[in-house]
């Protein structure tokens, strides 16, 4: 086989955090302790799975890129490919193979699996592997406190300049230990002790030894061992059983800071183990979910040149925690606030669709005759008036300041009715941007705020999601909303 | 640029109550105008050969001019509706100015109606762009905000500076309204009300921003000819412009934000018609867009009314009160009228047309010998300005 592996990697986090101790205490229950992450209200799987993509690709060549797949439980659209819309919001070539993994914890790993085996075969030569997740658990259930909200994405290539895929082994389980029903919010789960006895412990177990035998290695060669797992106790008793060192060969599994991400936490875990990977490590990567993936990696020469835009550190440490679980309640969807004002815009498929390079590529036009940059697409230059000689730029990875903003109190959601109405000047073309401000504490805003942009929903209307671009501010302090 | 100046009159003019008007509807609203102005022109409706509507929201959009043939009974003449955000009375006016000018039409109706208060919101608030996407939550004290924002930070006012700037219009156009019978809100404020009320968009808080409230207004338009046949105390067109500026300011390449170049056309252009070399010194009156506080600041300074980034100034020595150099909103404008959309425009005239007469409905807020009087709207994201300037003499 020739070789494959990854070439780029990156996580992604949202800002906002919830204490669990805030939700213990609503509940009179004891807190698991730590902090889960909470996508904000603005967000879902698809935004998320965007982020972590443009953290790994950074400021790579992108048309290079032939395949997108994605990978989730909780998609946005039930039946629509969610990786079409991803590619677009990553402004990926129109000639690229988009494929959705879904309905499976392993759902993330089977699509690593799928995409270094495309490379492998020479079908394709870079694989763009994305994985985000936002599961719920019932409200009061141990896995409420448990799950985050998080994504990953990592560029599957023949160059393995990050790592190197060593090999795999894989086991397939059938039993009810942990499911959602098509029609269910939440995950359901089987009595724990059957669960992680008779599933996790037994099946991870299985594929990690399995790979060590198949590979000829003892558990002392492995640098890294990236285990995500239910919960911190589970966690450790399952390398204890594996016969791993936990002080220097485990991987964080996250929970404490983070929270389980569903499909996309063993690409999560995997991409923070190449944050701090040395060239030579081996990372052996086993996720489970009705059976276990379990995969071998050994970091690549170029592993440290290819550090992400933004480390799974830096994410940890940017973060804004809710102020409340009620708050955390109705991000989720799980209650319904008082009904702000009705919305008047009708979305339309058309409008969308018509305009999709501005609205989802973020492109904006430039001028050939004068070199004014203006977004969204003008067929007349603002500036000279020439009419249909633009070149589309796109501005999503540029960095601004705010110009001007306000704190508008009747534009946002009755739970969230601030909006800070935001216009920021980008690039060194400073082309202007409107839009709303998002993932901040308002009052912190000011004039000559450095921002970036950032993909999100705007509406919910016409029985779809209407996304498009917001500023977010380019560091988040430590404050409350 | 081709001129009308002196070529069209007012006859006759209109205006309801305004506020909230829960058991009138469009139609109640749209015949307490016509009539009253019918009455005070002294003419039959039948003489009525062209009908233009001005109306955004009420009921519904896409109604085309029914709101005033049914309500009305005009039978089978033209009935034009305009929309053009909070300008369109004052355009449904000029359109009416030009078609008798034109010579198609002698006797034309120009009236604007609103009713806000059906449509269930209490503000100007979300959802009303143009765009289903980019302007999904621009909201209007949003936008305005944003100007406030950045002429703070242009001129270097802290907050405090700048709220207090802007209080100062306020309680001055609610002294001036609690003097005029038909304004919907009659409280006097103080700048400290201002300072703590409830922010909307900030920095514009409760006080900053018009209300949401009913009201049509009507004028009947003439040539200046024939004028003298109807009443001796026609009032004149002097001078138009209207300006609509490519570009949603939001995304307006450069934009400086604190200051419009629509608001500064519109009103040179206006100037020009009617030869106004001076406009801080030659006018008597002037009825501009105080949508929010922050609007009325500007046009202070866009109109030629302040020196750029000095009409703070003004403001302090109380240059735009009712004993000032010159009364601005002397009816108390949008902040005390309220903006049911498309008939602010007119109401703005209707206000100009009795000052230029001497009959102000409360002696004490008659400006004396008034001669000169412009009236002016600004509407969109901002985007569209028009302004109007009438007198009551000819040359």
């Amino acid at each position: 086989m020739t070789s494959v592996g990854i070439e780029r990697f990156g996580g992604y986090l949202p800002a906002f955090r919830l204490d669990r101790g805030l939700i213990a205490e609503s509940w009179g229950r004891g807190s698991l302790g730590g902090e889960r992450t909470v996508a904000n209200n603005d967000e879902d799987a698809v935004t998320m799975a965007v982020e972590a993509g443009r953290n790994a690709l950074g400021d790579m060549d992108k048309g290079k890129v032939e395949g997108l797949f994605f990978a989730t439980t909780s998609p946005v659209y039930k039946e629509k490919m969610n990786a079409a819309l991803l590619g677009a919001a990553l402004d990926l070539r129109r000639e690229i193979a988009t494929l959705d993994f879904a309905h499976s914890l392993r759902s993330g790993t089977g699509a690593l699996k799928a995409a270094l085996d495309a490379v492998g075969a020479g079908s394709m030569q870079t694989v763009l592997v994305t994985a985000a997740d936002c599961r719920l658990g019932y409200p009061r259930s141990d896995q409420e406190q448990a799950f985050g909200d998080g994504a990953a994405a990592l560029l599957v290539g023949p160059e393995a300049g990050a790592a190197r895929f060593e090999g795999a082994f894989q086991v397939s389980h059938e039993m009810m230990d942990v499911w959602r029903n098509p029609e269910d919010a939440f995950v359901r789960t089987w009595e724990s002790r059957f669960i992680l006895g008779e599933g996790f412990m037994k099946h991870v177990a299985e594929a990690v030894e399995g790979l060590l035998k198949r590979m000829d290695l003892t558990a002392d060669r492995v640098a890294r061992l990236i285990l995500p797992a239910p919960d911190l106790r589970t966690h450790k008793r399952v390398v204890k059983r594996l016969g791993f060192n936990p002080e220097t060969q485990v991987s964080d599994p996250l929970i404490s800071r983070v929270g389980h991400c569903g499909a996309a936490h063993p690409l999560l875990m995997l991409a923070a183990a190449l944050d701090t990977a040395a060239p030579g490590d081996l990372l052996l990567l086993a996720a489970y979910g009705d059976g276990t993936d379990a995969l071998l990696f050994r970091a690549g020469e170029k592993v440290r040149e290819r550090t992400p835009r933004r480390t799974l550190e830096d994410f940890l440490e940017q973060k804004i925690m809710l102020p409340s679980y009620a708050r955390f309640l109705s991000y989720k969807g799980i209650v319904e606030t008082v009904p702000g004002e009705p919305f008047r815009l009708i979305p339309s498929a058309t409008v969308t669709w018509r305009d999709r390079n501005s609205i989802l590529r973020c492109h904006g036009s430039k001028c050939r005759d004068c070199g004014t940059l203006a977004f969204p697409v003008q067929r007349v230059c603002y500036t000279c008036n020439a009419k249909d000689r633009f070149d589309e730029v796109r501005i999503a990875e540029m960095e601004g300041e705010v110009f001007t903003f306000t704190r508008d109190n009747l534009a946002g959601r009755s739970d969230d009715p601030v909006v800070v109405q935001t216009v920021a000047e980008f690039g060194t073309e400073k082309v202007r941007f409107y839009g709303m401000m998002t993932d901040c504490v308002p009052s912190e805003i000011r004039v000559g705020t450095p921002v970036g942009l950032t993909f999100r929903r705007i509406y919910e209307g016409a029985g779809m999601h209407n996304y498009f671009w917001k500023c977010r501010p380019l560091r988040i302090g430590g404050g409350e909303v | 640029m081709g001129s009308i100046k002196d070529e069209v009159a007012i006859i006759g003019m209109g205006c309801t109550q305004f506020g909230e008007r829960w058991d009138k509807g469009t139609e109640d609203l749209a015949v307490e105008a016509a009539w009253e102005a019918f009455e005070d022109a002294g003419i039959e409706k039948d003489l009525i050969e062209a009908c233009y509507l001005s109306t955004v929201m009420s009921p519904i959009i896409g109604v085309g001019g029914t709101i005033a043939a049914d309500s009305l009974k005009l039978r089978n003449i033209p009935v034009i509706r305009n929309e053009n955000w909070c300008t369109s009375g004052h355009i449904a006016l000029l359109e009416a100015c030009m078609a008798v000018a034109s010579g198609a039409f002698d006797m034309v109706l120009a009236i604007g109606v609103e009713k806000l208060k059906d449509t269930g919101y209490p503000g100007l608030g979300t959802g009303r762009g143009m765009h289903p996407v980019y302007e999904a939550r621009r909201t209007s004290p949003g936008s305005f905000a944003l100007i406030a924002q950045r002429y703070f930070t242009q001129y270097g006012l802290s907050e405090e500076e700048g709220k207090e700037t802007l209080a100062k219009i306020e309680v001055k156009n609610h002294d001036n309204g609690s003097l005029c019978p038909k304004a919907h809100f009659h409280n006097r404020i103080t700048i400290e009300q201002v300072m703590k009320a409830p922010i909307i968009a900030w920095p514009l808080g409760l006080f900053d921003c018009c209300g949401n409230s009913d009201g049509a207004a009507c004028a009947i338009i003439t040539t200046a000819k024939r004028a003298k046949d109807f009443r001796k105390d026609p009032i004149y067109l002097k001078g138009f412009g209207i300006s609509a500026d490519a570009s949603l300011p939001h995304f307006r390449p450069d934009f400086g934000w604190a200051s419009f170049e629509a608001l500064v056309t519109s009103s040179h252009k206006a100037y020009e018609m009617a030869g106004i070399k001076n406009p801080r010194e030659e006018l008597d009156l002037a009825e501009v867009h105080d949508c929010f506080s922050i609007t009325e600041l500007l046009i202070y300074e866009d109109f030629g009314f302040s020196p750029r980034g000095r009409a703070r100034e003004d403001v302090d020595s109380g240059f735009f009160t009712r004993q000032g150099g010159l009364p601005v909103n002397i009816d108390g404008g949008l902040k005390c009228f309220g903006h049911p959309i498309g008939a602010s425009g007119l109401r703005m005239t209707y206000e100009v047309y009795k000052q230029l007469q001497g009959k102000a409905d409360l002696p004490e807020r008659q400006i004396p010998d008034a001669r000169l009087g412009l009236a002016h709207t600004f509407g969109g994201p901002p985007q569209i300005s028009a302004v109007a300037i009438f007198s009551n003499e000819l040359g």
